[in-house]
């Protein structure tokens, strides 16, 4: 997609939706699903990486620093990462973040 | 099959459909037998089987299967043919919906016959009013010669640069397709100017991958459901274009909407499909009664042809709508809806008489339409031309 779905015009689609440039899926962003967001806090935080392991969607991502922070592009907001977390250092947050 | 055009051969109609598919040279077929349409398949399997046709027949499991590899033929630029009818057009209902919004030109032959439940094989509209919304271009013929002349039509329609829509022939189950006819066939050469090879714009390769088919969210389903209306709409000069390009080959003319008697005509029946043929016979006789009647036949269903019908009625004061498949719980039948539906923002428009006839091969012969006529004159009198009959019923 060369621009986002919602600045196309009915004529300028494609005949049959055809996408000529595959490949795009990355510029889709899905995470403007969400209701909720997850919030790590780094003082409770001990590393150990289960809500990198559980996140189903690959949305968390591990900083140089070695903790955990959400890739709110991706993320659904399911809060599974929050339900995993042994140690409570993540809270679900209202909004897309 | 002879090669020199203008001689009659006597062959049953669903083997002259196979043979003009055959002659258009179809690259895939692929269909699961249901009967009517069975001879049809039967008989292209056989010209593939003995080396007539060289084209792909792939037998499948069921229709929902057939039009599956239809899409997936016709997406890799192969001229693809199916056909069915009833419950096997129930069946593949899902992917006949997908494959006009792809804007794959197959082309499908509908045997047209009723659907279950009770368990029917026999002929009227029931199946085809089903995909009615389906964003396929739909015409209906009236006998033999029309069904095999509208093989090439459908494929040189569909085919063009400005339609690429997927067409639907419908032909009346047994009443035409198990009848032997005289079919007047085509030359190689008249194919050959009247049909040009299939061009795809975009075609499924490795060398050059294109997305087909891809999810459409709420922001943008919207434009692409428009935009498919207008490209169907927007058929209709090619449409055209191609009976008259027809009738320069094979001599015969046919439109969007057949006239029979009908341009001083007070009062109009209307029919799709074969029951045209039968009421053509009724209005030779009313009118030697004195009756000024006459019809109008619906060749072209999908895009309905609005101004073509509205100027083939323009002087009839009564329409008389017979129709082939019931609209449970509605106010008639699906012919009589559209063209009530059509004609309601004109300022002069015709009072409209709806029948339900000819069910499940229900025989209507002349003399029914005669009966039709005489009803259909009382109902006017009495103010009762709202209500809607089905035809001929017991009790």
């Amino acid at each position: 997609m060369t621009k986002p779905a919602d600045q196309w015009k009915w004529q300028e689609l494609e005949p049959g939706f055809v996408i000529t440039n595959p490949g795009n899926a990355s510029e889709y962003k899905t995470g403007d699903w969400k209701s909720e967001h997850p919030v790590w806090d780094e003082k409770l935080c001990i590393r150990c990486g289960l809500c990198y392991g559980f996140c189903p969607d690959m949305a968390v991502r591990q900083k140089a620093s070695g903790y955990f922070e959400g890739d709110y592009n991706y993320c659904k907001g399911c809060g599974i990462c929050a339900h995993e977390c042994p140690t409570g250092a993540i809270s679900m947050k209202e909004g897309r973040e | 099959m002879t090669e020199s055009a203008k001689k009659k051969v006597g062959i049953e109609v669903s083997l002259a459909v196979a043979e003009a598919v055959k002659q258009c040279d179809a690259d895939v077929i692929s269909a699961y037998p249901i009967t009517p349409q069975t001879h049809i398949v039967e008989h292209l399997s056989e010209l593939v089987a003995n080396g007539e046709l060289d084209a792909e027949f792939i037998p499948v499991e069921s229709e929902h299967s057939a039009m599956s590899v239809c899409a997936g033929s016709s997406a890799a630029g192969a001229r693809t043919f199916t056909a069915t009818a009833s419950q096997g057009l129930a069946l593949m209902a899902e992917i006949v919906y997908c494959v006009s919004a792809l804007r794959l030109p197959i082309v499908m032959v509908v045997a047209n016959r009723s659907l279950n439940s009770p368990l029917s094989i026999w002929n009227d509209h029931g199946d085809v009013m089903m995909v009615r919304d389906s964003g396929w271009v739909q015409i209906f013929v009236e006998n033999g010669q029309e069904a095999y002349d509208h093989i090439f039509w459908c494929f040189r329609v569909g085919e063009d640069r400005k339609v690429m829509h997927p067409v639907m022939l419908n032909m009346d189950g047994f009443i035409v397709t198990h009848v032997v006819e005289p079919i007047e066939f085509w030359s190689q050469e008249m194919v050959k100017k009247f049909l040009p090879p299939f061009q795809p714009l975009h075609r499924l390769h490795p060398d050059k991958p294109v997305t087909m088919g891809a999810f459409g969210p709420p922001e943008i389903f919207t434009e692409c459901k428009v935009a498919q209306e207008h490209a169907l709409v927007s058929c209709m000069p090619v449409i055209e274009k191609a009976w008259d390009e027809l009738y320069e080959v094979c001599g015969r003319k046919y439109s969007a909407v057949e006239k029979y008697r009908a341009d001083d005509a007070k009062t109009l029946l209307v029919t799709m499909g074969c029951l045209g043929e039968t009421a053509r016979v009724a209005i030779d006789e009313l009118r030697e009664a004195g009756e000024e009647v006459g019809l109008v036949s619906l060749r072209l269903w999908r895009p309905f042809p609005f101004s073509q019908f509205k100027a083939a009625v323009k002087n009839a004061e009564n329409l008389i709508v017979i129709d082939r498949a019931v609209v449970f719980g509605g106010v008639g039948g699906p012919v009589a809806l559209e063209l009530k539906a059509a004609l309601y923002s004109e300022a002069k428009r015709p009072r409209i008489t709806n029948f339900i006839a000819g069910l499940a091969s229900r025989d209507v012969q002349p003399e029914d339409f005669k009966q039709m006529f005489a009803r259909a004159k009382k109902k006017l009198a009495d103010g009762r031309d709202d209500e809607f009959e089905i035809y001929g019923v017991r009790g």
